[in-house]
C-alpha cells in the first residue's frame, strides 16, 4: 500500500495481492501470499531473497511468463491477469526484455540475429526495421564490432551483452534480469552493472533478481522477500534521502 | 495497422527463417538425417521407378500401336450372337472379294483397304525349306496401309494382279533362313508345292515387345487374287480411314456398305465385326491405372513407416531444443509461430527425403531401361506429374506426423522450458 502520490501514467507495474499457488498432487505450495508491488518508470529495481521465497515466482509473474492465481497485475495500465497465452506472448514480446543468467542465446545464430529475434515476432515498424535496430542496440551495448560473431565466439560478458541488447530490441518497457551476473566473473560483473546503471541513466526501467548483495546495492531501490512476502522494500545508498520522504511499505 | 499490413510478410520471414534454421539442422545432424529419411527415400524412389516403368510401357506401346496404325479398321466375317444366321455355315458368312467392289467410291471416310488372307506353309528353296512362314495374300495398297516398304526389287502391281502371276514379296529373315542371296529377286521359291518368282524384299516390321505373334518375321507375300484361287477362301479386310478422328465415320460408312452388299435385312443382326486399335488402347490404360493404384498402395506403406521415423526423431529434435523453445516464448513466440516453426521443419526433412528419393528413382529407371531382354521397359523415364506427386506426398508425410510433436513443442511451459537441462 503505497502513500506515495503518482501520476497513473507514471507507474509501470502495480501488483496488488497477487498469490500463485502451485498443486503438487494433493497438496498446494503458496509461492507467493499476497505481493502488493508498485514500480514507477525508470526504477532500477533489486528483488532478493533465499531461495524459495518466492523471487523467481514474482519474477515469472512481472515477466508474463506466468500467470498469478490470484490478484491483478497490471502492466502499463494493462490488467494482464486475463489475456490468453498468445495474447500474453504478445506481452512478452512488445514490453518486456529479459536477460537470463545463461545468456540463452541461440548458438547457431551469430549476435545480429540473436538481437533481431523478438523483432522477428514483432510486426509492425519493428519488424521493417528489424536489421537497423538490431545494429544499433548492439552499437548501445558497446557490441558494434562484433556483430557476425556466434555466441561460441563470444566471451561470457560479451554474451551476456548480445542478450541484454536481444532484451531491448524492442524497446521495452521493463528490463527484466534474472541473475544477470550469476554466470560471470567479478570485472565483467561490474562492466555488465555499469551497462546496466548506463541503460538506468537513459529511462530504462531495470528489475534484477539476485541473491549477492554487492549485485543488488547498484539498483536504486532493493525489495526483500521471504516465504512469498516482501518483508522489506528500501532505498539504496545515496537514494536514502528520499527514502524518508517516500516510505515503501 | 502496420501489424495488419505486415503480418502476411511476417508470417513469409518466419516460414523462410525456419526454412533457414531447418536445413541447419539437417546439415548439423546428416547422418540422423539421412537415417530418418529412409522410409521417405525408399518410398518415394519405388514410386518413381514404378511410374517410369508404367510411363515407358505405355509410351512403347503407343509407339507400337503407331506403327500399326491408329487409322486402321480391321474387319472380319463373324457369326451373329442371335438371329438366322447363328448357325449358317462359314461358307455363308465368309466375305467374298466381290462384296467390296465400290467400296472406296462408297466410304468416302476410308483413303484405302486391303483384301487379306493368312495362311501358314512350307516354304522352301533347294535342299533349305521353312516349315511354318507365314504366308500373306495382299493388295497393293497394303504398303501403303501397313507402312512398310520395298528395300529391294518392286512392291506388287495391279499387273501382278489381273495377270494372276505367282510371285512373291519376302522379308529379310526368310532370305536368310532359305540361304538366299543377298539380291534374291527373280530367284523362284516354292510355296505349298507351286514355285513363286521373288519380285521384292519386304522391311521386317518394327520389332513389337507386346505383339510377339505380329512382330513373327518369316513372311511372304503373294498377290490376292493368287491367294483366293489357291486355298479355303477365308478372307479379311483392313482399312485405312483418311484420318484417325475419322474412325466413327468410317466404321459408320463401312457397316452400311457392308449390310448393303452382304444383303443383310434391316432387323437382321451384322454379320461382321470391326475391331479399331484405340479398344486396345483404352483396355491397356485401364490396366496402367490399376497398376499404377497397386504400386502407389505398396509406397503409401513405406510412406507411412517413413512419417513414423520423421515423428521420432521430430519428438528427439523438440526434446533436444526444449531451451530453445523456452527463449523463443520468452521473447514473444506465440504458441502457432512454434508450431510453424517445428512443421516446416518437419516438411523439409519430407522433402528432403523426397529429393533424396527422386535422385535414387532416376537410377532405379536408368537401370531398368538398360535391363536386357525388356526392351518394352528401355522407353522407362519419370514423368513431371510424378515427381510433383512424390514431393507432395512427402510434403504432406510431413505436415501429418510433424503435427503432433510440433503441437508439443507450442505447448511447452515457457517456464518449464527454460529450466530444462
Amino acid at each position: 500500500m503505497s502513500m506515495m502520490p503518482t501520476s497513473r501514467d507514471d507507474v509501470v507495474i502495480r501488483l496488488s495481492g497477487v498469490a500463485r499457488t502451485y498443486k503438487v498432487g494433493v497438496e498446494s505450495i503458496h509461492a507467493l501470499k499476497g505481493v502488493d508491488l508498485e514500480l514507477r518508470r525508470n526504477e532500477y529495481v533489486a528483488i532478493m531473497g533465499p531461495s524459495g521465497s518466492g523471487k523467481s515466482t514474482l519474477m515469472n509473474i512481472l515477466g508474463c511468463l506466468d500467470r498469478c492465481t490470484s490478484g491483478t497485475y497490471e502492466l502499463d495500465g494493462r490488467d494482464t491477469t486475463r489475456l490468453s497465452s498468445a495474447g500474453l506472448a504478445r506481452v512478452r514480446n512488445a514490453q518486456i526484455g529479459f536477460v537470463f543468467q545463461a545468456f540463452e542465446l541461440l548458438p547457431r545464430l551469430n549476435a545480429i540475429k540473436n538481437v533481431e529475434l523478438p523483432l522477428i515476432y514483432a510486426g509492425g515498424e519493428g519488424w521493417l526495421n528489424r536489421k537497423a535496430r538490431a545494429r544499433e542496440t548492439l552499437t548501445k551495448v558497446g557490441l558494434g564490432e562484433r556483430m557476425k560473431h556466434r555466441p561460441n565466439q563470444l566471451s561470457g560478458g560479451e554474451k551476456q551483452r548480445v542478450a541484454i541488447a536481444r532484451a531491448l530490441v524492442n524497446r521495452p518497457s521493463i528490463l527484466l534480469a534474472d541473475e544477470p551476473t550469476g554466470n560471470l566473473d567479478t570485472r565483467t560483473s561490474l562492466d555488465i552493472m555499469a551497462l546496466f546503471e548506463q541503460l538506468h541513466q537513459e529511462g530504462q526501467t531495470i528489475i534484477m533478481v539476485t541473491h549477492e548483495d554487492d549485485i543488488a546495492h547498484h539498483a536504486k531501490r532493493i525489495v526483500r522477500m521471504r516465504d512469498g512476502r516482501i518483508v522489506a522494500d528500501e532505498l539504496t545508498g545515496s537514494n536514502r534521502q528520499i527514502a524518508t520522504v517516500a516510505p515503501a511499505t | 495497422m502496420l501489424r495488419l499490413l505486415t503480418a502476411p510478410l511476417v508470417l513469409t520471414v518466419l516460414v523462410m527463417q525456419s526454412i533457414r534454421l531447418a536445413l541447419g539442422q539437417i546439415w548439423a545432424n546428416k547422418t540422423r538425417s539421412a537415417l530418418t529419411t529412409i522410409g521417405i527415400v525408399i518410398g518415394v524412389a519405388s514410386v518413381t521407378a514404378v511410374i517410369a516403368s508404367l510411363t515407358g510401357l505405355k509410351a512403347k506401346v503407343l509407339k507400337d500401336f503407331e506403327t500399326l496404325g491408329t487409322n486402321k479398321i480391321y474387319v472380319n466375317p463373324d457369326w451373329p450372337r442371335e438371329g438366322r444366321f447363328r448357325n449358317f455355315n462359314w461358307r455363308v458368312i465368309r466375305f467374298r472379294p466381290e462384296q467390296f467392289d465400290g467400296l472406296l467410291e462408297r466410304c468416302p471416310s476410308i483413303s484405302n483397304f486391303t483384301m487379306m488372307t493368312n495362311r501358314s506353309k512350307k516354304v522352301s528353296y533347294g535342299i533349305h525349306s521353312i516349315d511354318n512362314a507365314r504366308i500373306s495374300g495382299i493388295n497393293p495398297s497394303w504398303h501403303e496401309i501397313e507402312n512398310r516398304s520395298v528395300i529391294l526389287g518392286r512392291p506388287f502391281t495391279l499387273m501382278d494382279e489381273e495377270n494372276g502371276w505367282q510371285v512373291c514379296l519376302i522379308t529379310p529373315a526368310v532370305r536368310d533362313e532359305l540361304r538366299l542371296d543377298l539380291d534374291c529377286i527373280g530367284k523362284r521359291i516354292i510355296i505349298d508345292r507351286r514355285s513363286y518368282r521373288i519380285v521384292g524384299v519386304v522391311e521386317t516390321r518394327v520389332e513389337s515387345g507386346m505383339f510377339g505373334q505380329m512382330g513373327d518375321s518369316k513372311e511372304v507375300f503373294i498377290p490376292f487374287p493368287t491367294a483366293w484361287r489357291l486355298w479355303d477362301p477365308w478372307m479379311y479386310i483392313i482399312a485405312a480411314c483418311r484420318k484417325p478422328e475419322l474412325s466413327q465415320e468410317a466404321q459408320a460408312e463401312l457397316k452400311f456398305f457392308l449390310r448393303q452388299t452382304r444383303h443383310l435385312q434391316p432387323d437382321d443382326p451384322d454379320t461382321f465385326r470391326m475391331d479399331v486399335i484405340e479398344e486396345y488402347l483404352k483396355q491397356f490404360n485401364t490396366m496402367a491405372a490399376t497398376m499404377t493404384a497397386i504400386a502407389g498402395g505398396v509406397v503409401g506403406i513405406s510412406l507411412l513407416v517413413g512419417g513414423v521415423g520423421i515423428m521420432n526423431i521430430m519428438l528427439v529434435s523438440v526434446s533436444e531444443r526444449t531451451r530453445e523453445i523456452g527463449l523463443r516464448k520468452a521473447v514473444g513466440a506465440r504458441p502457432s509461430a512454434i508450431l510453424l516453426q517445428f512443421l516446416v521443419e518437419s516438411v523439409v526433412l519430407c522433402l528432403f527425403g523426397g529429393l533424396m528419393g527422386i535422385g535414387i528413382g532416376q537410377g532405379l529407371t536408368t537401370l531398368i531401361s538398360k535391363i536386357p531382354n525388356a526392351h518394352f521397359l528401355s522407353m522407362a523415364y519419370i514423368p513431371l506429374w510424378a515427381i510433383g506427386i512424390s514431393f507432395g506426398f512427402a510434403g504432406s508425410v510431413g505436415v501429418f506426423f510433424g503435427m503432433f510433436p510440433a503441437i508439443k513443442a507450442a505447448r511447452l511451459d515457457p517456464i518449464e522450458a527454460l529450466r530444462h537441462e
